[in-house]
């Protein structure tokens, strides 16, 4: 049998925004358990942290360009330099490493 | 009225940076929604409707391989699944007030750089900082794809390989001022990296879809940490009043 593909399209979608609205419509108060708190207030620095790393490093063609656009990431995020910068400079760093290594 | 319109403003300026990367990485996207047989306005409704790499990236072959409807619904359910996780930690960003509107819309809106921009905000969360950044980067995102399917591969690979990390410089972005600012959180993000790279090594979890072992290291992590390391209110809550947009807003 053929499926419709606005069909799964939408269906896609009605899952994805039922997981997203969900719990931001039903938690209305403040949570008082303090683990709850503690762990929710963890979960993006994980969830950025795992999905970075080692993704950065497979997703070039290249992967010590990665290496090096992690790096140099890292050192100018602690220096304060903003988000734009710092993603503009992990891609010229992997077209750099990449361009020499392919001379 | 102008605190909202400020906090709009400003959420379209850090969503400029993540619309360019998220037009980047779509366009790889349409690459693969093409060989699923999706035309552009096809490809384009689904980056609006759902704004999910991973998670677009399974539906695309769920679509590929003709599968049934519930299919679909149990492989978008796993590979979604901490936008979950995101919805609640913005649950507790917002004032308790806010409308039922706001915080569907916010949460529609969900993705893991709109989130992290949004939870990164000093004081309690106005929504119109998220829909500013919505406003830019959704089209971005949906524009990038039905160009893929466009297009193909007319950028050349070694732009498509450069391009490819502007994400993860975004969450480097935001996790290494993190880390400046509280030496827990840093020990906690070089754990997660650690953990990430030990599991993308062992065989045992190759079958498993990359969403869900960030899922699952999520729950395991930001739990061992929750445990060991609880928060002080003082620690989440702090300079709410330095943010002079966001404290209140008009619903």
């Amino acid at each position: 049998m053929t499926h419709n593909i606005y069909l799964y399209i939408f269906v896609a979608a009605a899952v994805s925004c039922l997981i997203r609205t969900l719990p931001l419509t039903l938690i209305r108060g403040k949570i008082e358990n303090p683990f709850i708190r503690s762990f929710l207030y963890y979960v993006p620095y994980v969830t950025l942290a795992v999905m970075t790393f080692p993704a950065i490093i497979t997703a070039p063609q290249v992967p010590i360009a990665g290496i090096i656009a992690l790096i140099a990431g890292v050192i100018a995020a602690w220096r304060g330099l903003n988000m734009m910068g710092i993603a503009a400079l992990c891609c010229a760093v992997v077209f750099i490493c990449e361009t020499i290594a392919n001379i | 009225m102008n605190r909202n319109k400020n906090a709009f403003t400003n959420g379209l300026r850090d969503g400029l940076p993540i619309a360019l990367g998220y037009f980047a990485v779509a366009f790889s996207l349409g690459i693969v929604a093409k060989k699923a047989g999706l035309n552009p306005f096809q490809g384009f409704l689904s980056s609006l409707l759902n704004h999910a790499s991973a998670g677009e990236y399974a539906e695309f072959t769920v679509i590929m391989a003709n599968a049934p409807y519930l299919e679909m619904v149990f492989v978008i359910l796993i590979t979604n699944i901490r936008y979950m996780l995101m919805s609640c930690a913005l649950s507790q960003k917002f004032h308790t007030g806010t409308s039922y509107t706001h915080r569907f819309f916010v949460g529609f809106g969900i993705t893991d750089e709109i989130f992290g921009i949004s939870i990164g905000r000093t004081g309690a969360l106005n929504p119109y900082y998220t829909y500013g950044a919505m406003a830019i980067a959704l089209p971005g995102w949906s524009l990038g794809t039905a160009i893929g399917i466009v297009a193909g591969n007319i950028l050349p690979s070694s732009i498509v390989s450069a391009l490819s990390v502007a994400l993860y410089g975004m969450f480097i972005a935001i996790i290494v001022p993190a880390a400046k600012a509280n030496q827990i959180v840093g020990v906690v993000i070089v754990i997660s990296f650690l953990a990430s790279f030990a599991v993308s090594k062992i065989s045992l979890f190759a079958h498993m879809s990359d969403s869900l072992k960030i899922s699952l290291l999520t729950l395991i992590i930001a739990g061992a940490a929750a445990a060991l390391f609880p928060v002080k209110d003082a620690d989440d809550n702090s300079a709410a009043d330095s943010d002079q947009e966001v404290s209140v807003y008009d619903s």
